[in-house]
């Protein structure tokens, strides 16, 4: 992980091409999330908060941060990318709330900001947050984000409201089967925050992550075609974790990643992340 | 690096065209196995059959909009009756005896006439007034407005509306924008980014100023309550002035429509696109913490730039008030010259100055007209000369607008109509041209506004006049 950054007068300039970031020269992670339009700035993490619309995300980013904005319950309040930061156990954490998506399948603006932020911009956490009430519903895009990266905590929000419709999330299967922490929390009642703060600090100073997952494809003539390319896609780019991933979305088309293949970007994702 | 593209291209043609359904599907399935065998349910049905029913009557076809009225005028009943006794209490507090202390003060350690005048009679009287008009019923409608926002009903809303939306050739997540633009226009243009398709924001956007903002509220509310409400018995007066409040928004919903649909079908032609609505759940809301976030989020930033605004606009008032060129003051000239116009579209040349002075922030118009009306006096405005120009609570601006500034009903509803239709402030003119870079659109977006208010109000003056009741 990189360490604690000085900062010499940088201030938040999306607009800013790469070359010209002053900031660059000292941190790969602060270069890359500059590049990405987010504010370099002093800590040791960078946190990244997902999850699908109306699931408390907003109110998670609060919590977490201290902020008193106020949340809306509605789908798609969050317009713009909020950052915030804390501490927790001596280090200092810099968490991005990306706009709250069903998919990374890239059909939108908001599932471009969101996949690019969780690819490209190699969080050292994800965060997830799932509606307990309507897990089915949320974990599409959790999977979908562990097949990115195993660098992720599941954060299984409003499990007070869970509790009184009756509904009750077995956290120890769900663990076992997502193969990262999953955390209970009801945030607006700052339940579980200690316990998720906790899983937060475990997953960024993991040396050895999980594995991003592996989903196999019922249709034989597909998963053929995946791995297939996936081996390609390594021998290519060596290295990158998330191989299986990249040649899914190269199936499908995906003109994002078919661009990153192209100038090379993709090979970022197969540098160590402690490299300096 | 392109033969890696190749190579994708050539095993996506060996396989079938449901590449990507088949994707997604093993996902569903995956996510569906695992869902099930983590989750236990337990009576869970019989406790969302309350969400079900409610949903059944919020947003059924009739009911639903039945609904939709009572709940928006318990909200503008609840802010006029409750603004009452706090504003006047402000009132006598800012506007009466701390003019009167602070003038004193002044007069004391002998400052000059015009640095009393400009930042007393100027720059504290404005921001006092403001503070007075707007804080109580801020305070009271931010607070109960939250509330039906953190319950879960604006989607309710946008769910209604969309039917509406939809056959005006609009986007369906317009009503969601236009929600927002009832707090902030600029803030609610910016909201317009979760509307993918570039013709259908662009109606989005031009169309947010029909909403009515913050800075609007007062203005109507204050209208409602001392002109529309004050013709019924004082029984019925907080019902009726509620229920003009509601109706002028109700015409901003058709305007909306209207508007959209007419660019739907001139400027903007295209495909509607289709997009999914997710209800969220009601939840119970957090009084207390709502409470709290409303009044620091919202009553108070939204005070505090329309503060920001009037202490230089009570300067500008004063100044134009007192400086004189030839026989009368600037203002004096500016109102002669504004009159014929606002003659014509039911208002009058005060009024029309006072939107030129509060293009930065329509939270300060009442205050400027009220202050702009003072200063000229009645000789100015052609009202009986001699009149003892007191201020005192709602009432009493009333009667200094009806005895000073020769205000009549028809000038006070043209007033609540030009305060919905004209251009927006300065800062959502900003935003819009940020959002749409575009130079076209932002004239677009300001100048249609303004020509539709002209030309409501000059119909709504001339039926009036024809009709004898003006």
């Amino acid at each position: 992980m990189a360490a604690p950054l000085p900062t010499p007068g940088v201030g938040p300039s999306p607009a800013e091409p790469a070359g010209a970031c002053t900031s660059c020269a000292l941190a790969p992670s602060t270069a890359r999330l500059a590049r990405l339009g987010l504010a370099p700035g002093r800590h040791d993490h960078v946190v990244a908060l997902a999850g699908n619309p109306n699931t408390g995300k907003s109110t998670v980013f609060n919590a977490l941060t201290g902020l008193r904005q106020h949340v809306g319950n509605w789908a798609g309040k969050t317009v713009a990318r909020a950052e915030g930061g804390f501490s927790f156990g001596g280090a200092g954490y810099r968490i991005v709330d990306l706009p709250g998506t069903y998919s990374l399948l890239s059909t939108s603006t908001d599932e471009d900001v969101a996949r690019d932020v969780l690819l490209f911009g190699r969080p050292d956490v994800v965060v997830v947050v799932v509606d307990a009430t309507r897990l089915e519903r949320n974990l599409p895009l959790v999977l979908q984000i562990r097949q990115i990266t195993g660098r992720v905590v599941v954060a299984l929000n409003l499990v007070d409201e869970a509790r009184r419709h009756g509904i009750t999330v077995d956290t120890r299967h769900l663990t076992r089967e997502l193969g990262v922490p999953v955390v209970a929390t009801a945030a607006r009642r700052n339940e579980g925050l200690p316990e998720l703060l906790a899983a937060i600090a475990q997953v960024a100073t993991a040396d050895d992550p999980p594995k991003p997952l592996r989903l196999t494809h019922h249709d034989p003539a597909l998963e053929k075609a995946v791995a297939d390319l996936a081996a390609q896609v390594e021998a290519r780019f060596p290295g990158v974790p998330n191989s299986r991933w990249v040649a899914l979305r190269l199936l499908e088309g995906d003109a994002g990643i078919e661009e990153a293949v192209r100038n090379g970007t993709l090979g970022d994702l197969a540098t160590p992340r402690e490299a300096a | 690096m392109t033969d890696l593209l190749d190579e994708a291209a050539r095993l996506r043609r060996n396989l079938s065209d449901d590449v990507g359904d088949k994707i997604v599907e093993s996902l569903y399935t995956d996510a569906a196995r695992i869902a099930d065998t983590s989750v236990d349910r337990d009576d869970a049905r019989a406790k969302l059959t309350l969400d079900r029913a409610l949903d059944r009557v919020l947003t059924h076809r009739v009911w639903g909009f039945l609904a939709m009225g009572v709940l928006f005028f318990g909200v503008f009943w609840f802010t006029i009756a409750g603004a009452a006794v706090p504003s006047d209490l402000l009132y006598v507090l800012l506007v009466e005896n701390g003019h009167a202390w602070l003038r004193g003060l002044f007069e004391a350690v002998g400052s000059p006439w015009w640095v009393t005048g400009l930042l007393v009679d100027g720059v504290y009287l404005a921001t006092a007034w403001v503070i007075a008009v707007m804080l109580p019923p801020m305070a009271i409608f931010f607070p109960l407005f939250t509330l039906l926002e953190d319950f879960g009903y604006l989607p309710r809303v946008a769910f209604n509306l969309d039917r509406l939306f939809a056959r005006s050739g609009a986007h369906g997540k317009q009503a969601l924008t236009m929600m927002m633009g009832y707090g902030c226009n600029a803030a609610g243009v910016t909201a317009t980014r979760i509307i993918d398709s570039r013709r259908e924001r662009l109606i989005a956007i031009i169309t947010n100023n029909f909403s009515i903002c913050n800075g609007r509220w007062p203005t109507l509310i204050l209208m409602g309550t001392i002109f529309v409400g004050a013709v019924v018995p004082p029984a019925l007066a907080g019902f009726v002035a509620a229920g003009s409040v509601v109706a002028v928004v109700i015409v901003g919903i058709g305007v909306t429509l209207a508007v959209s649909w007419l660019l739907s079908r001139t400027v903007l032609r295209g495909e509607s696109s289709v997009y999914s609505l997710e209800l969220p759940p009601y939840r119970p809301p957090q009084v207390w913490r709502t409470l709290y976030t409303s009044i620091i989020d919202r009553t108070l930033k939204v005070l505090r730039r329309a503060v920001l605004m009037a202490a230089p606009a009570g300067a500008v008032i004063w100044l134009i008030g007192n400086v004189h060129l030839g026989d009368a003051s600037v203002a004096a000239h500016l109102v002669t010259a504004l009159n014929p116009l606002g003659w014509v579209i039911g208002l009058n040349g005060v009024i029309l100055l006072a939107y030129l002075v509060a293009v930065p922030a329509n939270e300060i118009i009442i205050p400027t007209i009220v202050m702009l009306t003072l200063t000229l006096g009645a000789n100015t405005l052609g009202a009986a000369p001699g009149v003892m120009l007191e201020l005192g609570d709602d009432a009493q601006i009333g009667s200094v607008l009806v005895t000073a500034g020769g205000w009549t009903l028809l000038t006070a509803v043209n007033l609540m109509l030009f305060t919905l239709l004209h251009n927006p402030c300065s800062t959502t003119v900003m935003t819009i041209w940020h959002e749409t870079r575009s130079v076209r659109w932002t004239t677009l977006a300001t100048l249609l506004p303004l020509g539709l208010g002209f030309a409501v109000c000059a119909l709504t003056a001339g039926v009036a006049r024809l009709a004898g009741w003006a």
